[in-house]
């Protein structure tokens, strides 16, 4: 899950940066204080809904003494607050939630959460690649459960796609889209027919170009850690393709999670989207009116690729290790993980749930009864390991911003890339 | 020989020893008591950060190298500052922004004060309310004027629409978003000025106004030869207030990206100030050496500034007088 907040937040949090090393070593306190049946108040920190509030009514049934404060900020702000009080001894909350692209960053820190290996989580639940994200480097530590899962598929609006003569079943769109050629190439098409001209083809080019780095076999890193930008010739290829849709005039420019863009899925100012599952939850929130008028088919290229998806961890700096192992273990557990799907759209996380049944069945309305779990059951399957590195979030960021710069007309293709790569150097040197 | 048998407790003592010893002590040590809470204050939250930053300046702490926290670097973060483009790129915006912002709003402040030093209905009231920009908080005014500055559907862009001109995305430009924070900081700051310029106007004594007036001078005249020279050391004050609060420029410029990236102060970093830049650092990318490096600089660039802001001003009043 990723959502996208205003952060006026951030400015507060920033004042107190360098108040907070004077702070350090004030907070270790706590020993685990298991099968306690005492009074427990367990805190929450979470970027964005992840649709947790009836869970916790459902754990009070079985846990009457556990009360549960769940705090919301933004994604930013979440990840940045993590980071500072980790390093400052204290001030996090019993759980934290630490999102996909961010988690390889708490590697070298796995030492100041919880291990969940030693609580008798099985790391055969999830995928390699999920598992070795939040795990430290020598993998003795988990030092994260994995929640949703953040596999691609493509979002369209039917209506538009139909209204430029494309057609608009899945069936008919999946099938003029099975490379990112074809969909750069549909969308040349779709400019060139649909009767409104405002409409573009997709939302934003940092979110195509993601979703094509995402299928890559490495992407932004390789094996070793090391940041491979420069070299990959699959992400520059990633880039040129992006780039050509652009100076084709497919893209609406609305960068990912602005206001501009929230307003664009009310407007209908596009007409597909790189959508992991989570990313439903985020149009139906933005724009219920649209209901019944999107569709959902599988992604192009290799039909894989993750964006997102989240991870609860225990700082072992909290008080009530024991009762927050036990909760985060509960809310990432096989029910929660597929009552969440079907309430929220967050995709399970949890291998063994692809295959069953209720998963696989699932059919969602605001999507044309599209049967979602199906697609999205069968992109995890198209997922392969691609290695992840501390600042692989930060990275994209930084070539999504690059993209802007040429969306916005204010640079460039290559000047941005020359950009990208120095603000790459920087990030990481 | 004559022998004092009263009890010690009623024998004369010199007045100047009968003041009890916990009064000395109190006239000796009150004083410093009563001061005690700025500078314990200004101790932990002021000076000791300050240090701690500049200890932390001089080692290679970050988050994504394990075990990074007690290296010692010396100088090397400082040294990598001279080469980094991202950091003089910072300073020219923290410049460029300043100067704008300053400018016009010292100009528009004198004004203001000016007016507001006639003798008007509802006086109070007007001088009041010019602070009012001041008390509310930079969140809220920069979410207010993010809107209006909009892309697509700000009250500024339709405005000048209706002068034909295109819609601006404020935020895109390196010109355009300069201009648009330094509205935000102006509109911020102007009243808080002007109500220092109206006190020191107030000072001026009336007479010299008089007798100018007997001599003919004009209400404009009256402004520049008597109320500037006057003010200058009002001027002066808010000058160099100002030239530090424009160096130090934070929320203002991070509110105003609208992106999911606030601290990268627009897609090429066109906006971004040497405050979000040491934020970028520091917070975004986990480098607390580098971070706290990119601090002590920016504390170095505005003592510089400051002491060629006095210098200058120093040397200005010698000519003239």
């Amino acid at each position: 899950m990723r959502t996208a907040f205003r952060r006026a937040a951030a400015v507060v949090g920033a004042g107190l940066v360098l108040a907070g090393p004077a702070l350090a070593g004030c907070g270790k306190s706590g020993s685990p204080s298991s099968g306690s049946t005492g009074p427990v108040t367990l805190t929450v920190n979470l970027y964005g809904d992840f649709g947790y509030k009836p869970l916790y009514e459902k754990y009070r049934q079985t846990h009457p003494n556990v009360t549960i404060k769940e705090n919301v900020t933004d994604f930013d702000t979440h990840h940045k607050n993590l980071q500072q009080h980790l390093v400052a001894g204290a001030g996090t909350a019993d759980l934290e939630a630490i999102e996909n692209g961010q988690v390889a960053g708490y590697q070298s820190q796995a030492a100041k959460f919880e291990n969940f290996l030693d609580s008798g989580v099985e790391k055969s639940r999830w995928t390699d690649q999920k598992v070795r994200a939040a795990s430290s480097p020598d993998g003795k530590v988990l030092f994260g459960v994995g929640t949703d899962i953040g596999g691609l598929a493509l979002c369209y609006r039917s209506d538009l796609l139909k209204a430029a003569g494309l057609g608009d079943t899945p069936e008919a769109v999946g099938a003029k889209l099975k490379s990112w050629d074809d969909f750069v190439n549909l969308g040349h098409e779709f400019r060139a027919k649909t009767p409104d001209k405002n409409v573009k083809w997709y939302d934003a080019a940092s979110n195509v170009f993601n979703a094509i780095v995402a299928q890559a076999d490495k992407g932004l890193y390789d094996e070793s850690g090391k940041v491979i930008v420069e070299t990959n010739p699959a992400v520059k290829a990633a880039w040129d393709q992006t780039i050509k849709s652009i100076q084709d005039g497919e893209s609406a420019g609305l960068a990912a999670f602005t206001p501009q863009w929230n307003t664009g899925f009310q407007k209908g100012g596009f007409a597909t989207i790189t959508c992991p599952s989570w990313m439903m939850a985020y149009i139906k929130d933005q724009a219920k009116e649209t209901a019944g008028k999107w569709n959902i088919v599988t992604i192009p290229g290799t039909g894989g690729g993750n964006w997102g998806g989240s991870y609860l961890t225990v700082p072992k700096q909290g008080r009530n290790r024991a009762a927050a192992i036990e909760l985060a273990k509960w809310l990432t557990a096989p029910e929660q993980q597929a009552e969440l799907f079907k309430s929220k759209g967050n995709f399970p996380s949890d291998q063994n749930l692809w295959k069953t049944a209720d998963i696989t069945n699932y059919k969602d309305d605001f999507f044309g009864g599209a049967p979602v779990g199906k697609i999205f059951s069968e992109s995890m399957l198209n997922l392969h390991y691609q290695p992840l590195g501390a600042h692989a979030g930060e990275i994209g960021n930084v070539i999504g911003n690059a993209l802007v710069s040429v969306e916005q007309g204010k640079a460039t293709p290559d000047d941005a890339w020359k950009k990208a790569l120095a603000d790459v150097k920087n990030l990481t040197g | 020989m004559l022998t004092d048998t009263r009890p010690a407790r009623q024998r004369t003592i010199p007045r100047y020893q009968r003041v009890p010893r916990w009064h000395r002590m109190d006239m000796k040590v009150s004083p410093y008591l009563y001061i005690a809470p700025f500078f314990v204050l200004f101790g932990v939250f002021g000076l000791f950060p300050l240090l701690y930053t500049g200890y932390v300046s001089l080692l290679g702490w970050r988050t994504d190298t394990a075990g990074s926290e007690h290296t010692f670097v010396g100088l090397a973060n400082y040294g990598k500052l001279l080469h980094d483009q991202f950091f003089w790129n910072a300073l020219k915006n923290t410049l460029a922004i300043g100067v704008i912002s300053t400018g016009p709003q010292l100009l528009l402040a004198l004004g203001l004060a000016h007016l507001l030093n006639y003798k008007l209905r509802g006086r109070t009231l007007f001088r009041m309310s010019v602070l009012v920009p001041n008390v509310t908080s930079v969140a809220a005014v920069t979410v207010i004027f993010v809107q209006l500055f909009g892309r697509d559907y700000g009250l500024i862009n339709y405005v000048l629409g209706l002068f034909g001109v295109k819609h601006l995305d404020w935020q895109a430009g390196t010109w355009s978003s300069w201009i648009a924070i330094s509205v935000i900081v102006t509109w911020r700051w102007t009243g808080y000025n002007a109500l220092i310029y109206l006190a020191g106007m107030q000072a001026i004594p009336f007479e010299l106004y008089e007798s100018a007036a007997l001599d003919g001078a004009s209400r404009w005249r009256q402004f520049r030869s008597i109320t500037i020279p006057m003010l200058r050391p009002t001027i002066l004050f808010t000058v160099i207030v100002s030239t530090i609060g424009a160096l130090q420029l934070f929320g203002e410029p991070l509110l105003f990206n609208q992106s999911q990236t606030p601290e990268t102060g627009g897609s090429q970093h066109q906006f971004q100030v040497m405050a979000v830049y040491t934020y970028e650092m520091f917070l975004g990318n986990g480098k607390f050496g580098y971070g706290a490096a990119i601090s002590w600089a920016m504390f170095l660039v505005i003592v510089v500034i400051v002491a060629i802001n006095l210098t200058l001003a120093r040397r200005l009043r010698g000519v003239e007088e």
